[in-house]
């Protein structure tokens, strides 16, 4: 398994997409540092990027490689190793691959300019997030035979975890308004890792807003060290489900 | 001639009579009950270095009362005191603890009942359910005494400093904290209240009831349960205090409710759950204030009106200003917002497009108060950028005309 990912890893670290995008964060990054001033202000900024930009090419590019990779997964699955070890060696290798230009284009900006509490979640809730994309593409890959449909049914995807789902919330919001929610808001946001990794670097941020009125049921929820486990806890099952119900189904699948 | 020297002469005489009795161990008297029976108007107590545990010790004479090396009165968490019924009494450098606790009744360390001219100063008050408690008083001093409660649940605990029905007070320099309340006006005017630190309250730092006239400046406020509160009042001026890390579900830096004719002037404002809390509050000016951090700078009711919110710094606030109303009765004018994203083609430093601080998502996290889940969201921001085109939901006039381009040095 081990040679696999060596072998997976090495084709994307060549990979002129995944350089360009860690330049791309690392310019981004240092540019959003120097133009606010004010490292609070910078992270504020950071987060939508990581929010929006880091899921996008985490699941589009796992898509693509995905298929690009079809010839020597074929040959891989001729040869006496076990489809799961495939699957997982592909998804350890994207991951690797995303979490390391992650690393180098937010977490060294980050480290020189807002090191500390809010800093560091920031970076960390950008890995987990790039990887559970990963997961979510090599789910969609697998379940999709044609290439043009699968980056499709990725995008899709990004566009419904990114923009479509809050819309749906802030509708339910709005159609439930005469009910108790919050409890509920808590559920809600367990289901779409995006939010759910915005709430968390909240917690960090706003904290004082957060302070008052509902928000204090987040802080209270999330916020504390149970809280914090909870939202790691869900964060991996996000990294997990997708690529486990992946191997199952790729085991299965006809090439 | 002669008039004068005979003057002079009882002057003298009664200068004479002034004498000082001494109390501890080793002098004229043991106990500070035997030197209050035997005192005169117009004599000095001073009492020397130990412990003392007389219970409740009344002073009904004009004396003073000087603690040498901060003597303690401790009343074994069983009855008040010190309590004050005469005019012109001085009370300085003691430590008092332990008084005890009624529901029935307000149980102090330092009581002043009906009394003018009474100063206390210097103190230490420990474990008192009420620390210093001034009732039906005029032109009294309250100044650099430290009062400091075990905390205890709300019910249970006193305020650090309690005027009822005061005038012409002066309330400098304290330090308070753990508290009901740190500093509690009811029914007191014309009365000034500065350089105290309040913190760490169970309620408020400062509480302000039916007080007019009032001045208070140079005060800092911080870590409170519910920040400071202006309720039911006119005219109060508040300058350049600190109100900070006033955080929780119903915590203030200022709440103002039922309040007119007051100034707001150079405060700062820090990281608290909503910076200002205004309920029905009229005529007041806000200006100059700094909002930095908070969770809601402005809160502004709809039953507020004709206040003048100008040259205030807004920085980093998570909402600048919100409402529960479309009815917009006050001004804004000339403040600095952080999120101001207008230009200034003429360059007098004004901006020429008005902003309009309460943004749509302000308005739904108003109305639906666990909305602050999607804080910071793409849709959100989305939402928020289509509203500023075309407002719809937001109050249309709710806007500031003219907005600083650059920070206003304050």
């Amino acid at each position: 398994m081990l040679r696999i990912v060596k072998y997976v890893l090495y084709d994307i670290l060549q990979n002129r997409i995944v350089i360009g995008y860690t330049l791309f964060l690392l310019a981004v990054s240092l540019g959003l540092f120097n133009l606010s001033g004010d490292p609070t202000k910078g992270l504020v900024s950071l987060l939508n990027v990581v929010l929006i930009v880091t899921p996008l090419v985490s699941i589009v590019f796992a898509t693509i490689h995905f298929y690009n990779a079809s010839e020597f997964i074929e040959l891989l699955a001729a040869q006496p190793i076990r489809r799961s070890v495939i699957v997982w060696s592909e998804f350890i290798g994207l991951a690797v691959a995303m979490t390391l230009s992650i690393l180098v284009g937010l977490g060294i900006p980050v480290a020189l300019f807002a090191a500390g509490a809010t800093g560091l979640t920031l970076v960390i809730v950008a890995v987990g997030l790039s990887v559970s994309f990963v997961s979510i593409a090599l789910l969609a890959s697998v379940l999709t035979r044609d290439k043009a449909k699968g980056i499709g049914v990725a995008l899709l995807l990004w566009f419904y975890f990114a923009l479509l789902y809050d819309a749906l919330v802030l509708f339910l919001m709005f159609s439930f308004a005469d009910y108790p929610l919050e409890k509920a808001m808590v559920a809600v946001i367990a289901l779409n890792p995006i939010d759910l990794a915005r709430v968390v670097v909240l917690l960090q941020m706003d904290i004082s807003a957060l302070m008052g009125y509902t928000g204090a049921l987040f802080r209270e929820f999330l916020g504390t060290g149970w809280g914090a486990g909870f939202a790691v806890i869900v964060l991996l099952l996000w990294v997990l489900v997708p690529i486990v119900v992946a191997v199952r189904v790729f085991r299965r699948k006809d090439l | 001639m002669r008039l004068l020297l005979n003057l002079l002469l009882v002057l003298s005489v009664f200068k004479l009579s002034a004498t000082n009795l001494h109390v501890g161990a080793g002098q004229a008297f043991n106990t500070i009950l035997s030197a209050l029976a035997k005192a005169q108007s117009g004599d000095t107590i001073v009492v020397h270095e130990g412990i003392y545990t007389e219970g409740n010790l009344t002073i009904n004479k004009s004396l003073s009362l000087i603690g040498i090396g901060y003597p303690i009165l401790d009343g074994q968490h069983n009855c008040e005191i010190l309590t004050v019924t005469a005019s012109d009494v001085y009370i300085k450098g003691f430590e008092i603890r332990n008084s005890g606790q009624l529901s029935t009744l307000d149980v102090a360390g330092i009581k002043v009942l009906s009394a003018s001219r009474v100063v206390i100063e210097d103190n230490r008050l420990r474990d008192c359910n009420f620390g210093i408690y001034l009732s039906d008083c005029n032109d009294c001093q309250v100044t650099r005494n430290d009062v400091q409660g075990i905390i205890k649940e709300e019910q249970n605990s006193g305020n650090g400093i309690h005027l009822w029905k005061c005038s012409r007070a002066l309330v400098a320099e304290n330090h308070l904290s753990g508290q009901r309340d740190g500093i509690y006006f009811e029914f007191v005017t014309d009365s000034e209240v500065r350089y105290n630190n309040s913190e760490q309250n169970l309620r408020y730092g400062l509480h302000f009831m039916f007080s007019h006239n009032d001045h208070y400046h140079h005060n800092r406020f911080h870590h409170n349960g519910a920040g400071v509160a202006v309720m039911y009042s006119r005219q109060v001026q508040m300058t350049e205090n600190e109100f900070g890390y006033n955080w929780g579900g119903s915590a203030y830096g200022l709440l103002l409710k039922d309040i007119s004719d007051s100034h707001i002037w150079k405060n700062n404002f820090e990281h608290n759950s909503a910076a200002v809390y205004m309920e029905g509050a009229s005529r007041i000016i806000l200006e100059q204030n700094q909002f930095r951090e908070n969770g809601w700078a402005l809160r502004v009711q709809a039953s507020c009106d004709a206040n003048v919110i100008r040259q205030n710094n807004f920085f980093g606030n998570s909402f600048d200003v919100s409402t529960n109303g479309s009815l917009v009765l006050n001004t804004f004018n000339g403040n600095y917002w952080d999120r101001y994203e207008g230009y200034d083609l003429n360059r007098d430093g004004v901006g020429d497009v008005p902003f309009r601080p309460v943004s749509l998502y302000a308005v739904v996290v108003e109305r639906m108060p666990y909305g602050l889940m999607l804080m910071r969201s793409f849709m959100v921001y989305l939402m928020d950028k289509a509203e500023k085109i075309i407002p719809s939901l937001t109050p249309e006039q709710l806007m500031d005309d003219k907005p600083a381009m650059k920070p206003l040095g304050v």
